[in-house]
């Protein structure tokens, strides 16, 4: 979509570079596109029409009209401007919004810090809960998860095993327990208010506990529902929780500045966490949200795995409503992956050409580990709006590591002994063809080779060789996993079979 | 009709008390006002703003355009009345109906959709229409990862009196499938309801894993599925498109439940999936009892869509 969009400022903006001056009418023009691009992404409308009329104005003050390169200088503005609507607009005193000096969650002394989790039904409340106290565990925190959600089956029973889970599998020396009084559960709208009698036994119980964070997982709601909003508030003048999070489904509409402002008028709300973040959602309703509410987005989820909760950065987020990509998160989850010491020890050894199949073999699953081909091409910039065409094939890093593992220990180290012979084993082993063998081989061969001449290069002409390198040879390395159904690869596909026949 | 009646009274409930008063409602801008291209602007506007999409959106207002230049189309209740019957014509009747097996049963149903669409909440409503019309309904519990979801599914089989078939947490949710189909077949039930975990469409395993769910109850009863539900949240957004597209490409989703349509949100996302998929929707959600779900009708959809 970046390059989409900057493609469409582009042709708006050039159709009059011919003719002389850009006026206030192209620029408005180009802004159109920008709308557009906010509504495919579900901002709400009128956050939409007064973001872009705020934005045009000072596009035009900041002389894009008499610039060189007036689309690249537009988008800039564009995308500043939402960082700093989405971050920190009500804080003019921290410089830069994307680096937030607060922490996401202020804790109080003496303990507990009451956490209290609102939102509609299906936003993701009860897992959030689990990933909270999993990043809190993590900070050396002793929680407690209150069950208060008494309407929805089972969904007590679901906080605990997630309780059970994080106490169990998650790092950090903090400790997670759980509250709940399951005889208190009834049918839907049968149990209101009992949630409040629940929520104040579990202060007690925390206090008694000394624990250092109570989080309360509230029943799913409409902000329209006038018994279970009042439920809310009595269980906010019963606990008075320090912080009050609204969970919002990232997939949201144009709907979520209805059920935002509805809880933030009932509760005064301190945060936001938005939830489902690894769809392919563009998540317009974040601007929403903050532009209604005004209150902070403090985490996004980006998975069902109980560590799938981040920090909040409006940079990023800013990124992928314009369709710009995600750069940053993918060398932080490569960072997650592989230490410094690693990584340094790998350059080295690919400086001297001694880069084994085992490294190589390490390497790929560390890739593995960080998400699907598909998403982590995603957060490369230019590349998400191209990918929905593109069924990438995570298959084809299987075969990979599948043929490393058919190698012994003595072929792994020195692929020179791979004779035909042994090809044909390996081949055989991993179920794959001789071709695909040879191809990898291959491959490997030309890597070993780049890492040595590209030691001593600097970053810029390193990224250069990178991109000279024969996009076949990385498929067949399993770096790159075939592209079915590419747009470029179907119309050469297409022109082979014309010159068929 | 009358049952949708009560949806109706629930949806103009609900907006009545969140309206805010800048949003001028479509009701609101086109009874009684003479057709003009600032009436035509705010049509395209409210349509946005119950998450049509712009383009759908902008499609459907040059549709009405044309009509207007023709001279057809003169003022804003005919306006309304064109969009009614563009979407009753969108919406043919049998469309919006179960289908059930031919002869023998049992008949399948396959319900999926993404984390927190509300697919087991909806099942119980299927269920219990189902069951209301004195049919046999068993119930497959194929959310193996999530947390107590067989628990909540159980929770409602027995709200509901009906068998429930459930295999270990963290199982193959395809070997859970597998022997709901025996036993359907074996106890001569006559519809078989498969509950699914919810699986974000971007993740390509989870999806296969659906795929393969769908090929073993295909194997064990010829025919089935014979309905593929996609369950989807009405205040969804654009994503809403890709959604029914991978799901479909998964699993050939014969249609879709909206569900919590009771909110502020008006659903609009369904006719955007219409446009670009030619997917019915089949039921709508209106509440979290199992008697708050009403067929689908479009040209109520579109009044509701629009209220006040």
């Amino acid at each position: 979509m970046f390059t989409n969009l900057s493609d469409k400022f582009e042709g708006a903006l050039r159709r009059l570079s011919g003719r002389g001056k850009i006026s206030e009418a192209n620029v408005r023009e180009a802004m159109d596109e920008v709308r557009t691009a906010l509504l495919e992404a579900d901002a709400h409308y009128e956050v939409v029409e007064a973001f872009t009329e705020a934005v045009l104005q000072k596009a035009i003050g900041e002389a894009v009209l008499s610039s060189l390169k007036p689309a690249q200088q537009m988008i800039g503005i564009v995308h500043d401007e939402l960082v700093r609507v989405l971050g920190g607009e009500d804080d003019p005193t921290s410089a830069d919004p994307s680096e937030p000096e607060v922490p996401p969650i202020m804790y109080v002394h003496p303990g507990p810090t009451v956490i209290m989790m609102a939102g509609l039904q299906g936003s993701g409340k009860t897992t959030t809960c689990g990933k909270l106290a999993g990043y809190l565990k993590k900070r050396d925190k002793s929680v407690i998860l209150c069950a208060a959600d008494l309407q929805r089956p089972a969904a007590v029973t679901q906080l605990q095993v997630l309780a059970d889970q994080v106490q169990a599998d998650a790092p950090g020396s903090g400790s997670v327990h759980f509250y709940a009084e399951p005889d208190k559960v009834a049918e839907y709208g049968k149990a209101v208010g009992a949630a409040v009698t629940v929520c104040r036994n579990a202060l007690k119980a925390a206090k008694d506990a000394d624990c250092d964070v109570l989080i309360l997982d509230t029943a799913g709601r409409l902000h329209i529902n006038d018994d279970l909003m009042g439920e809310l508030r009595q269980v906010n003048s019963a606990v008075n929780p320090h912080q009050i999070y609204l969970i919002i489904d990232a997939m949201t509409g144009q709907d979520a500045v209805n059920s935002a402002k509805a809880f933030n008028d009932q509760l005064e709300l301190d945060g936001v966490v938005l939830t489902k973040f690894d769809s392919d959602t563009r998540g317009g309703a974040a601007l929403s949200v903050k532009k209604i509410t005004g209150k902070p987005i403090k985490f996004i989820g980006v998975g069902e795995k109980l560590d799938a909760l981040e920090e909040f950065h409006p940079e990023r987020i800013a990124s992928r409503i314009l369709g710009m990509g995600d750069i940053v998160s993918l060398v932080e989850k490569a960072q997650e992956q592989v230490s410094e010491e690693e990584a340094l020890a790998l350059q080295e050894k690919m400086a001297q050409g001694k880069m084994t199949m085992d490294d190589f073999l390490k390497q790929l699953r560390m890739m593995r580990r960080m998400g699907s081909m598909k998403s982590l091409l995603g957060m490369l910039p230019g590349v998400g709006s191209q990918l929905k065409d593109i069924d990438l094939d995570d298959k084809q890093i299987d075969q990979t590591e599948a043929i490393i593992q058919s190698m012994t220990k003595q072929e792994r180290q020195d692929i020179d002994v791979l004779t035909t012979s042994r090809r044909r084993r390996i081949a055989k082993g991993a179920g794959a063809d001789q071709a695909a063998v040879g191809k990898l081989v291959k491959g490997f061969e030309m890597v070993s080779k780049m890492g040595k001449q590209m030691s001593g290069m600097g970053a810029l002409s390193k990224m250069k060789a990178m991109s000279g390198m024969d996009p076949a040879m990385m498929s067949g390395m399993g770096g790159m996993p075939r592209m079915k159904g590419s747009t470029k690869q179907k119309s050469k596909f297409k022109q082979r079979k014309r010159k068929r026949r | 009709m009358s049952l949708f009646k009560s949806a109706i009274n629930k949806l103009k409930q609900g907006l009545a008390k969140t309206r805010s008063g800048s949003a001028a409602t479509v009701r609101t801008i086109l009874t009684g006002k003479k057709l003009s291209p600032q009436l035509l602007k705010d049509l395209e506007r409210a349509m946005i703003q119950a998450d049509i999409g712009i383009k759908t959106a902008v499609e459907i207002r040059k549709d009405i355009q044309a009509g207007f230049e023709r001279g057809e189309i003169e003022s804003g209740d005919q306006a309304l009345a064109f969009l009614k019957d563009q979407l009753r014509a969108y919406y043919p009747e049998t469309d919006r109906s179960l289908h059930f097996a031919r002869g023998e049963g049992p008949t399948v149903i396959l319900v999926a959709g993404i984390n927190g669409a509300g697919k087991t909440t909806s099942i119980a409503k299927i269920t219990k229409s189902l069951r209301d019309d004195g049919k046999s309904v068993l119930l497959a519990a194929c959310d193996t990862f999530r947390a107590a979801a067989v628990e909540q599914l159980e929770v409602w089989s027995e709200r509901l009196g009906v068998q429930v078939i459930k295999g270990q947490q963290g199982g193959d949710p395809a070997a859970v499938a597998f022997d709901a189909a025996q036993a359907a077949v074996a106890r001569g039930v006559d519809v078989l309801v498969l509950d699914t975990a919810g699986r974000l469409h971007t993740q390509d395993h989870l999806m296969r894993q659906l795929t393969k769910i769908r090929s073993v109850v295909a194997k064990q009863i010829p025919g089935a599925p014979h309905e593929v539900i996609l369950v989807i949240d009405a205040t969804t957004g654009q994503n809403g498109i890709n959604q029914a597209k991978v799901f479909t490409e998964a699993t050939d989703v014969t249609g879709i439940f909206l569900s919590k349509l009771d909110g502020t949100a008006r659903g609009g996302i369904v006719i955007a999936i219409r446009e670009a998929l030619n997917l019915p929707v089949k039921f709508i959600g209106v509440g979290e009892t199992p008697d708050d779900v009403e067929p689908f009708d479009p040209a109520k959809f579109v009044d509701a869509m629009f209220a006040e």
